[in-house]
């Protein structure tokens, strides 16, 4: 392991990675603190960027930014009451009221203290983990891994959709149907192209990402006539007080980080939950922790109200690189999103990916110390002049995302049929986002369609067709077994929530 | 019967997983693969009859939490002009070059989401897009093919 702490060390530390964590961490505080624009559109906006890099480089850059937009996120949910990011939702529960009292400098402070200590936390504890958890994963079959992708795709699907988890199952079959399009690896026979040669080698994974991403959150801004930037025109964010914290505060915070952070890391690695689930988890832990007087101050200031969903959001961002890593299965959508980007780069993650790429793997990690400590640097000194970019006009910024989207699309490929094609994925996107239907599970199914096509055909040919690899091996058997629990679980929540309404 | 809009959707999904199932009955494999346990269209038929099942699933139980819509409030127009604005971007980029196209782009999107400060449309189109050419085609080294500067003679 120190070998590969010395590997990682050396690429993370190069001139260049360090500036692209600095880049990365930057672009994605800005995008992140854009109520509506996520990690996911922040890192899809990158991937065209990245291909002119090598795979080490062009990965520290997506994982600065994903950090970056977390913490962006947070940022507009303490200064203006508006998430920019899901799993920033439980931080404006004590965050904002700490900025309405006149204490936006310290609720920033805090709140970037506790994602550099969660984030650290966490990167230890993956430390750990990824090498001990690829080693176990090198028994995996291929009906483990088909099962696997199942209780990944099932778990998104219920965790994401908001109780509309039939609505999630479609857009999981509508993703790996894209995936299905273009030529089978094995006999090379077309399918789905109805005779097009552009569609030969398939759709490709930035399209999906940024027709359904970025250009569709462009559009549904536009369409809803929301103003992103809307709330920081409403509030000064020149004084934004002290970000002092004292001694009182820092006894509560090093109370609450270490719990926090074993949440946020456990709940980031299951496949399919993340920051959301982490911070609010974190959040409704600590409440029932702490004190009958510390408790009275929930909602309206705390500072270990305030610590926990950060602590927590930041530590299930690296939690969620551990499936990816180790198994090849990305737990998120935005590290599906990374997946797709690293098997442009030629790079299969997996439990072999340690052995064969250990620059990769183990810069990743280093990276997310050296991203810690620049979101440090960066966000408390720079946080009010880095708000100030919140006062883009939408009449800029739209256009901005939608060239991005298109510019990103042609560099990729420089034809005019991938254009079209992603105006009408991010036109039907759009439409189905107006109704609620999930775009993550899509994202997920999309990357994992092809594992998923290659795991199955292997289980089947080596059972000569019959389904029985399903329970043969435990291991299949318990990872199947789990995904219908989890089935089990959201019908029952569903039909309960339905009982009480 | 008052049909919401989420069932209408559902049932287009299940027509249009009809439609991918009864295409991918008729791919083609190779002869000897016919039989086998495993060929190019067994994953997709799958994928047909999941996506018959889950959006048949959908069409048919009763929906617990109806999403309303208010048509009323959402800005079509602009929404249209922005895509309308896309397709001829993708239409001309490769005949124009991604320069005066992509700077035309902005300047038009910025126009018709309602901007008027000219000069500052200006800068964040031509000057902006030639900044951002220059740093893909001169420091990342990604080719952009431009016959509009290639005819001035700014590019090689």
């Amino acid at each position: 392991m120190i070998e590969g702490i010395l590997i990682g060390l050396t690429t993370a530390l190069t001139l260049q990675n360090i500036l692209m964590v600095m880049v990365g961490c930057f672009f994605g505080t800005i995008i992140g603190m854009l109520p509506g624009l996520g990690p996911m559109t922040a890192i899809a906006l990158m991937i065209p960027i990245t291909y002119g890099f090598d795979p080490a480089t062009g990965l520290i850059l997506m994982a600065g930014v994903y950090y970056g937009a977390v913490f962006g996120g947070s940022t507009s949910s303490i200064l203006l009451n508006a998430p920019g990011v899901p799993g920033t939702v439980a931080t404006s529960f004590d965050g904002y009221p700490m900025a309405q009292q006149g204490k936006a400098g310290k609720a920033l402070a805090i709140a970037a203290w506790s994602s550099f200590a969660g984030g650290t936390l966490s990167a230890i504890y993956l430390l750990f983990m990824a090498p001990s958890l690829s080693k176990v994963s090198l028994s995996f079959r291929s009906p483990d891994y088909f099962a696997l992708m199942i209780l990944g795709l099932t778990a998104i699907a219920a965790f994401s959709s908001k109780g509309q988890f039939l609505k999630a199952m479609m857009m999981v079959v509508l993703g790996l149907m894209l995936a299905s399009v273009g030529q089978d690896s094995l006999s090379d026979i077309t399918r789905f192209t109805f005779s097009n040669m552009n569609l030969t080698d398939g759709i490709s994974f930035v399209l999906v990402v940024m027709a359904t991403f970025a250009m569709s959150e462009a559009l549904t801004i536009i369409l809803k006539r929301n103003d992103p930037t809307s709330a920081a025109k409403q509030v000064s964010l020149t004084e934004l007080g002290s970000i002092k914290i004292n001694k009182e505060e820092r006894s509560k915070m090093y109370k609450t980080i270490p719990r926090s952070s074993i949440i946020g890391f456990l709940i980031g690695v299951l496949p399919g939950a993340g920051a959301t689930i982490a911070s609010f988890l974190a959040y409704g832990m600590e409440r029932n922790v702490v004190n009958d007087e510390e408790k009275e101050k929930f909602g309206k200031g705390s500072v270990n109200g305030l610590s926990a969903p950060e602590t927590a959001n930041n530590a299930a961002c690296s939690g969620s690189f551990v499936p990816m890593l180790t198994l090849g299965i990305p737990g998120s959508g935005t590290t599906a999103v990374m997946l797709g980007a690293l098997l442009g780069f030629g790079v299969q993650p997996g439990p072999r990916l340690y052995m064969t790429n250990p620059e990769i793997f183990w810069s990743i990690i280093m990276s997310m110390y050296i991203g810690m400590v620049i979101l440090l640097i960066l966000n408390l000194p720079l946080i009010p002049y880095i708000a100030r970019i919140l006062a883009v006009p939408k009449n800029y910024l739209i256009p901005l995302i939608l060239f991005f989207s298109v510019t990103g699309i042609y560099v990729m490929s420089f034809n005019n049929f991938d254009i079209y094609l992603m105006i009408g994925i991010a036109v039907v996107a759009t439409f189905l986002r107006l109704y609620d239907f999930p775009m993550p599970p899509l994202i997920l199914a999309f990357v994992l369609g092809g594992l998923m096509e290659e795991n199955l055909r292997r289980s089947l040919l080596l059972s000569n067709g019959s389904w029985e690899f399903l329970w043969d091996r435990a291991l299949t058997a318990c990872i199947l077994l789990i995904t219908i629990l989890i089935v089990i679980w959201h019908v029952y929540k569903t039909m309960f929530k339905k009982t009480n309404n | 019967m008052n049909i919401n809009t989420t069932k209408i959707i559902s049932l287009l999904f299940f027509i249009f997983s009809a439609f991918y199932l009864y295409t991918a009955y008729q791919i083609q494999v190779f002869a000897f693969d016919e039989n086998a346990p495993f060929n190019a269209r067994t994953f997709p038929i799958y994928l047909g009859y999941a996506g018959l099942f889950f959006s048949g699933l959908k069409v048919v139980l009763p929906e617990p939490n109806t999403i309303k819509v208010d048509h009323k409030n959402l800005e079509y127009k602009k929404t249209v002009i922005l895509i309308i604005i896309a397709i001829i971007y993708g239409a001309t980029i490769l005949k124009v070059g991604y320069f005066l196209t992509t700077s035309l782009f902005l300047f038009s999107s910025y126009y018709f989401l309602g901007e008027r400060r000219w000069v500052l449309m200006f800068l964040l189109s031509f000057p902006f897009v030639a900044a951002f050419m220059y740093l893909l085609h001169g420091i990342l080294d990604i080719y952009l093919r431009d016959p509009f500067l290639q005819s001035i003679g700014v590019m090689g």
